[in-house]
């Protein structure tokens, strides 16, 4: 019984399908491709709206206030309000910008978003586009987000939007290096780019209790919390927003946006979490694995999305507790901590692997981790070096 | 199905280099420049060498294009200006063409029944790089080293 519940969107699929049996199969294949792209498009735009809301609530819950409560019951339809606005604003294009690279940049950076969704496995023989190198294909996409943000800063013609831009480039080129350093451990020790391969790779549990996922082992640990905070910076949100800074620069690459437009760089960047997020749960946290054997019955859609959920919140809890980063700390810290702590990873995933895997490994790889570590928090300290601040640039 | 999504990516690639060369505004030329690639690298996606478009996407769109990009931001001033046709780019074009075309003609492989090719896994481009090709690997490895230090000496601060 809970086999055909964990299979039920498959079978679902197949029915869809049987209606077409006997018509030629390039017609099946696209009609394939359509349903599964349908499903992600539904699930993660209806998810948009649900955290875009139980984010102003969360958030509200933490600066003692009550957060939207007017819309429906306790506010929970304010997504729909939200959205009429904006489709009903106007839609202001400066005089001045470059207007085809001013509509390519919003679409561009939303198609990239929903494309690196396409890759992770979302349940059981659910990832809706497999493909051999899908953590490749997830970052080789993602890239030209930095193209999407600079496309969006140029065309406005405003020296907001381009400060705005570069920041934003700058801050992603940097911390994109720590994210994907950070993700080759993993891909070592399974041996493998595949994303359902290394959900099969964390299957299991060691005594019977712990899951073998990698956030369990040091190596796996460092580098999810390095993934998470390069995540972070990735997906421009408190405390490496300066991209978009409202008390510096206006909105960042979003000042010249209005309306639509604007709300579909809202909806890229929390679809960019999304992704963030689930390619973290994929490869550090087990993917859709329960975390108990006595929790599998429980379908497997539901422990990704669990977990999903469970990795948003920590974002929401993160942006309501912690300031703004300066841009030469965040510089500073991506370049001195966080690649340095990346390639240490590396070094401990190979440890580990070389001791066994079991616990001599464990401990060996803790050992190197904490070594790198204390080494690099003394090197770095800054504590004696309080001098003030000189300005290179601005006086 | 596959000629038509041949026909339709040569298409767009084709249309993508055309505006490249001839667009006005360099950040358009740049920008459609990076379509093409996009394109060729759905060529070989097509082909079944996946890691091969992937690398293709991730150097030419996340580092060569924005570098390409960043490049014309911060030393072009004077983009609407018209520097009248460049013949000598026309005629390189054209050399190159030529030397493409004799070199395919003279090929005789296009004769020959295509052999069984395997189909190139991540894993396999990996063992191979990581064995016979160690040597060259190391070698460019060190290169790029080289060349992010260079880059960083460059553009360190002077201390006075």
């Amino acid at each position: 019984m809970s086999k055909s519940i964990d299979q039920v969107f498959i079978s679902a699929k197949q029915w869809l399908l049987s209606w077409l049996a006997g018509s030629p199969a390039w017609l099946i294949h696209v009609v394939s491709s359509l349903i599964n792209i349908f499903a992600l498009l539904a699930v993660f735009l209806t998810l948009f709206a649900l955290i875009s809301v139980l984010e102003r609530k969360i958030l509200a819950r933490m600066q003692n206030r009550y957060g939207p409560n007017r819309v429906g019951p306790c506010g929970l339809f304010q997504p729909i309000a939200d959205g009429i606005k904006m489709l009903i604003k106007e839609d202001i294009v400066p005089a001045r910008a470059d207007k085809i690279v001013h509509f390519c940049a919003p679409v561009l950076i939303a198609a990239v978003a929903i494309l690196t969704l396409g890759v992770i496995p979302y349940g059981r023989n659910m990832t809706p586009f497999t493909i051999d190198g899908g953590i490749l294909f997830f970052f080789a996409v993602g890239s030209a987000t930095e193209l999407a943000v600079f496309m969006a800063g140029w065309a406005s013609n405003n020296k907001f939007s381009m400060l705005g831009a570069m920041r934003a480039i700058a801050q992603m080129i940097s911390y994109e290096l720590p994210l994907i350093i950070a993700v080759l451990p993993v891909v070592m020790v399974v041996g493998s780019l595949m994303p359902d391969r290394i959900v099969t790779a964390q299957a299991g549990f060691t005594f019977g209790v712990v899951p073998r996922w990698f956030a369990f082992t040091p190596w796996g640990a460092a580098a999810f919390i390095l993934f998470f905070v390069s995540g972070l910076v990735e997906s421009n949100r408190t405390p490496f927003d300066v991209p978009e800074g409202e008390s510096e620069i206006v909105a960042g690459h979003m000042t010249e946006y209005s309306g639509f437009k604007y709300a579909t760089f809202f909806m890229a960047e929390y679809l960019g979490m999304f992704a963030v997020s689930g390619l973290g749960v994929t490869l550090f946290l087990g993917g859709w694995h329960a975390p108990a054997r006595a929790a599998e019955f429980v379908p497997s859609y539901v422990w990704f999305f669990a977990k999903l959920s469970a990795l948003l919140f920590v974002y929401i809890w993160v942006r309501g507790t912690l300031p703004r980063t300066r841009v030469d700390q965040m510089m500073n810290f991506a370049w001195k901590f966080m690649l340095p702590m990346a390639f240490t990873c590396i070094i401990a995933a190979a440890v580990w692997h070389y001791a066994g895997r079991g616990l001599r490994g464990w401990l060996w790889s803790l050992v190197v981790i904490a070594a790198v570590y204390t080494a690099l928090s003394t090197l770095l300290d800054t504590k004696r070096k309080f001098a003030p601040r000189v300005y290179r640039f601005a006086e | 199905m596959n000629s038509a999504a041949f026909i339709l990516i040569a298409a767009t690639t084709l249309a993508a280099a055309l505006a490249a060369a001839t667009l006005r505004k360099l950040m358009h030329a740049a920008l459609s420049f990076a379509v093409a690639f996009v394109g060729i690298a759905a060529f070989f996606f097509l082909l079944g060498a996946e890691f091969v478009g992937l690398a293709l996407v991730f150097i030419y769109i996340g580092a060569v294009a924005v570098l390409i990009v960043f490049t014309i931001l911060l030393t072009r001033r004077d983009l609407g200006k018209d520097h009248g046709f460049n013949w000598s780019g026309v005629l390189i074009a054209f050399a190159v063409f030529v030397g493409l075309t004799w070199s395919i003609l003279k090929t005789q492989s296009l004769s020959i029944v295509a052999l069984h090719i395997r189909v190139l896994t991540v894993k396999k481009i990996g063992e191979t790089l990581m064995t016979s090709y160690v040597w060259p690997l190391q070698c460019v490895g060190l290169l790029l080293t080289a060349a992010l230090i260079g880059a960083l000496v460059l553009v360190v601060e002077e201390k006075r």
